[in-house]
């Protein structure tokens, strides 16, 4: 499995998420902002958290304008697999590659720690080392992470199972207690707690860990 | 050419900084307020030949996010 990590300046969980999927099996590249094209042959796009371009204007609003989001967001219109992870999440609504868009947090404030998150749905390469009802414990730590989107939006992300997890005690008024959702070929997923802190026994948790192990497990059964 | 573009959340989203202003002035005694939006505006300095569809290919591209934004554009001559 050949995955390729975007960096932007002000990414900050470009490595994590780099490591995560490493310890997962898959072999890694680093992609520059600037680029225009991603590496030969990659079967995942990791787009990470972090504060891209300073989070001018909008959060991801200047990050979905580079060059190699473009590349990001062909990747996913052939049917590649990407990941979004918090500012990662905000950049593919903003490419429009997943729909919605996020808010300030309804309180206002920042919010950092473990959350509880119940996966929504194990039918996804995403979420599948997981069981639907599960209930996991990964970090958040995000200013604006209240999932927005229409009624009609929200009412088919139901209806065609892709919502992928939601928060057990919603920290920031998301609609429908939403973390994270599925495109509607189910190969992108955007969230905005975060797997790949939580993907290693020195993070203090291994919940997250899933996420990886089953994308990696795609070299197998591909 | 200068061009002024008013960027507000839509109708029914939520304005978590608005509704925070609301409280301050609130309890501050300014009993008169019923609600607050709160947006933003952004001044564009244009070269002469601009036109208005220029700035709205510029708000619809970058500077409003239209699934949660609505946006105004002033010509200013």
């Amino acid at each position: 499995m050949k995955a390729a990590v975007v960096v932007f300046p002000g990414s900050n969980c470009d490595r994590d998420l780099a490591v995560a999927f490493e310890q997962a099996g898959c072999d890694v590249s680093m992609v520059w902002h600037k680029d225009s094209a991603l590496p030969e042959g990659v079967d995942i796009v990791g787009v990470p958290g972090g504060f891209s371009y300073g989070d001018y204007l909008r959060c991801g609003a200047i990050a979905a304008q580079s060059p190699i989001c473009q590349a990001v967001v062909d990747h996913a219109n052939r049917g590649g697999y990407a990941i979004g992870v918090c500012n990662g999440f905000q950049i593919l609504t903003e490419t429009g590659v997943l729909p919605g868009a996020l808010l300030r947090n309804a309180g206002l404030k920042y919010i950092c720690r473990t959350v509880d998150l119940q996966v929504a749905t194990a039918d996804s390469v995403f979420t599948e080392g997981y069981a639907a009802g599960d209930v996991i414990g990964v970090p958040i730590a995000h200013h604006d992470g209240n999932y927005y989107a229409d009624a009609d939006t929200i009412a088919a992300l139901q209806d065609q199972d892709r919502v992928a997890f939601r928060y057990v005690d919603n920290p920031n008024g998301s609609v429908a207690d939403i973390a994270g959702i599925l495109s509607e070929n189910r190969r992108v997923l955007g969230m905005m707690p975060h797997p790949e802190r939580a993907a290693d026994a020195g993070h203090g948790g291994t919940d997250g860990a899933a996420v990886f192990r089953a994308l990696a497990g795609l070299v197998t059964a591909a | 050419m200068k061009a002024r573009v008013h960027v507000m959340l839509k109708n029914g989203v939520l304005d978590p900084q608005g509704e925070a202003v609301r409280h301050a002035l609130g309890a501050m005694g300014f009993e008169k307020v019923g609600g607050v939006r709160q947006g933003k505006v952004i001044d564009l300095d244009l070269a002469d030949d601009a036109t208005e569809a220029d700035v709205t290919a510029m708000c619809e591209k970058l500077l409003a996010n239209t699934v949660i934004e609505s946006y105004s554009i002033e010509m200013q001559g």
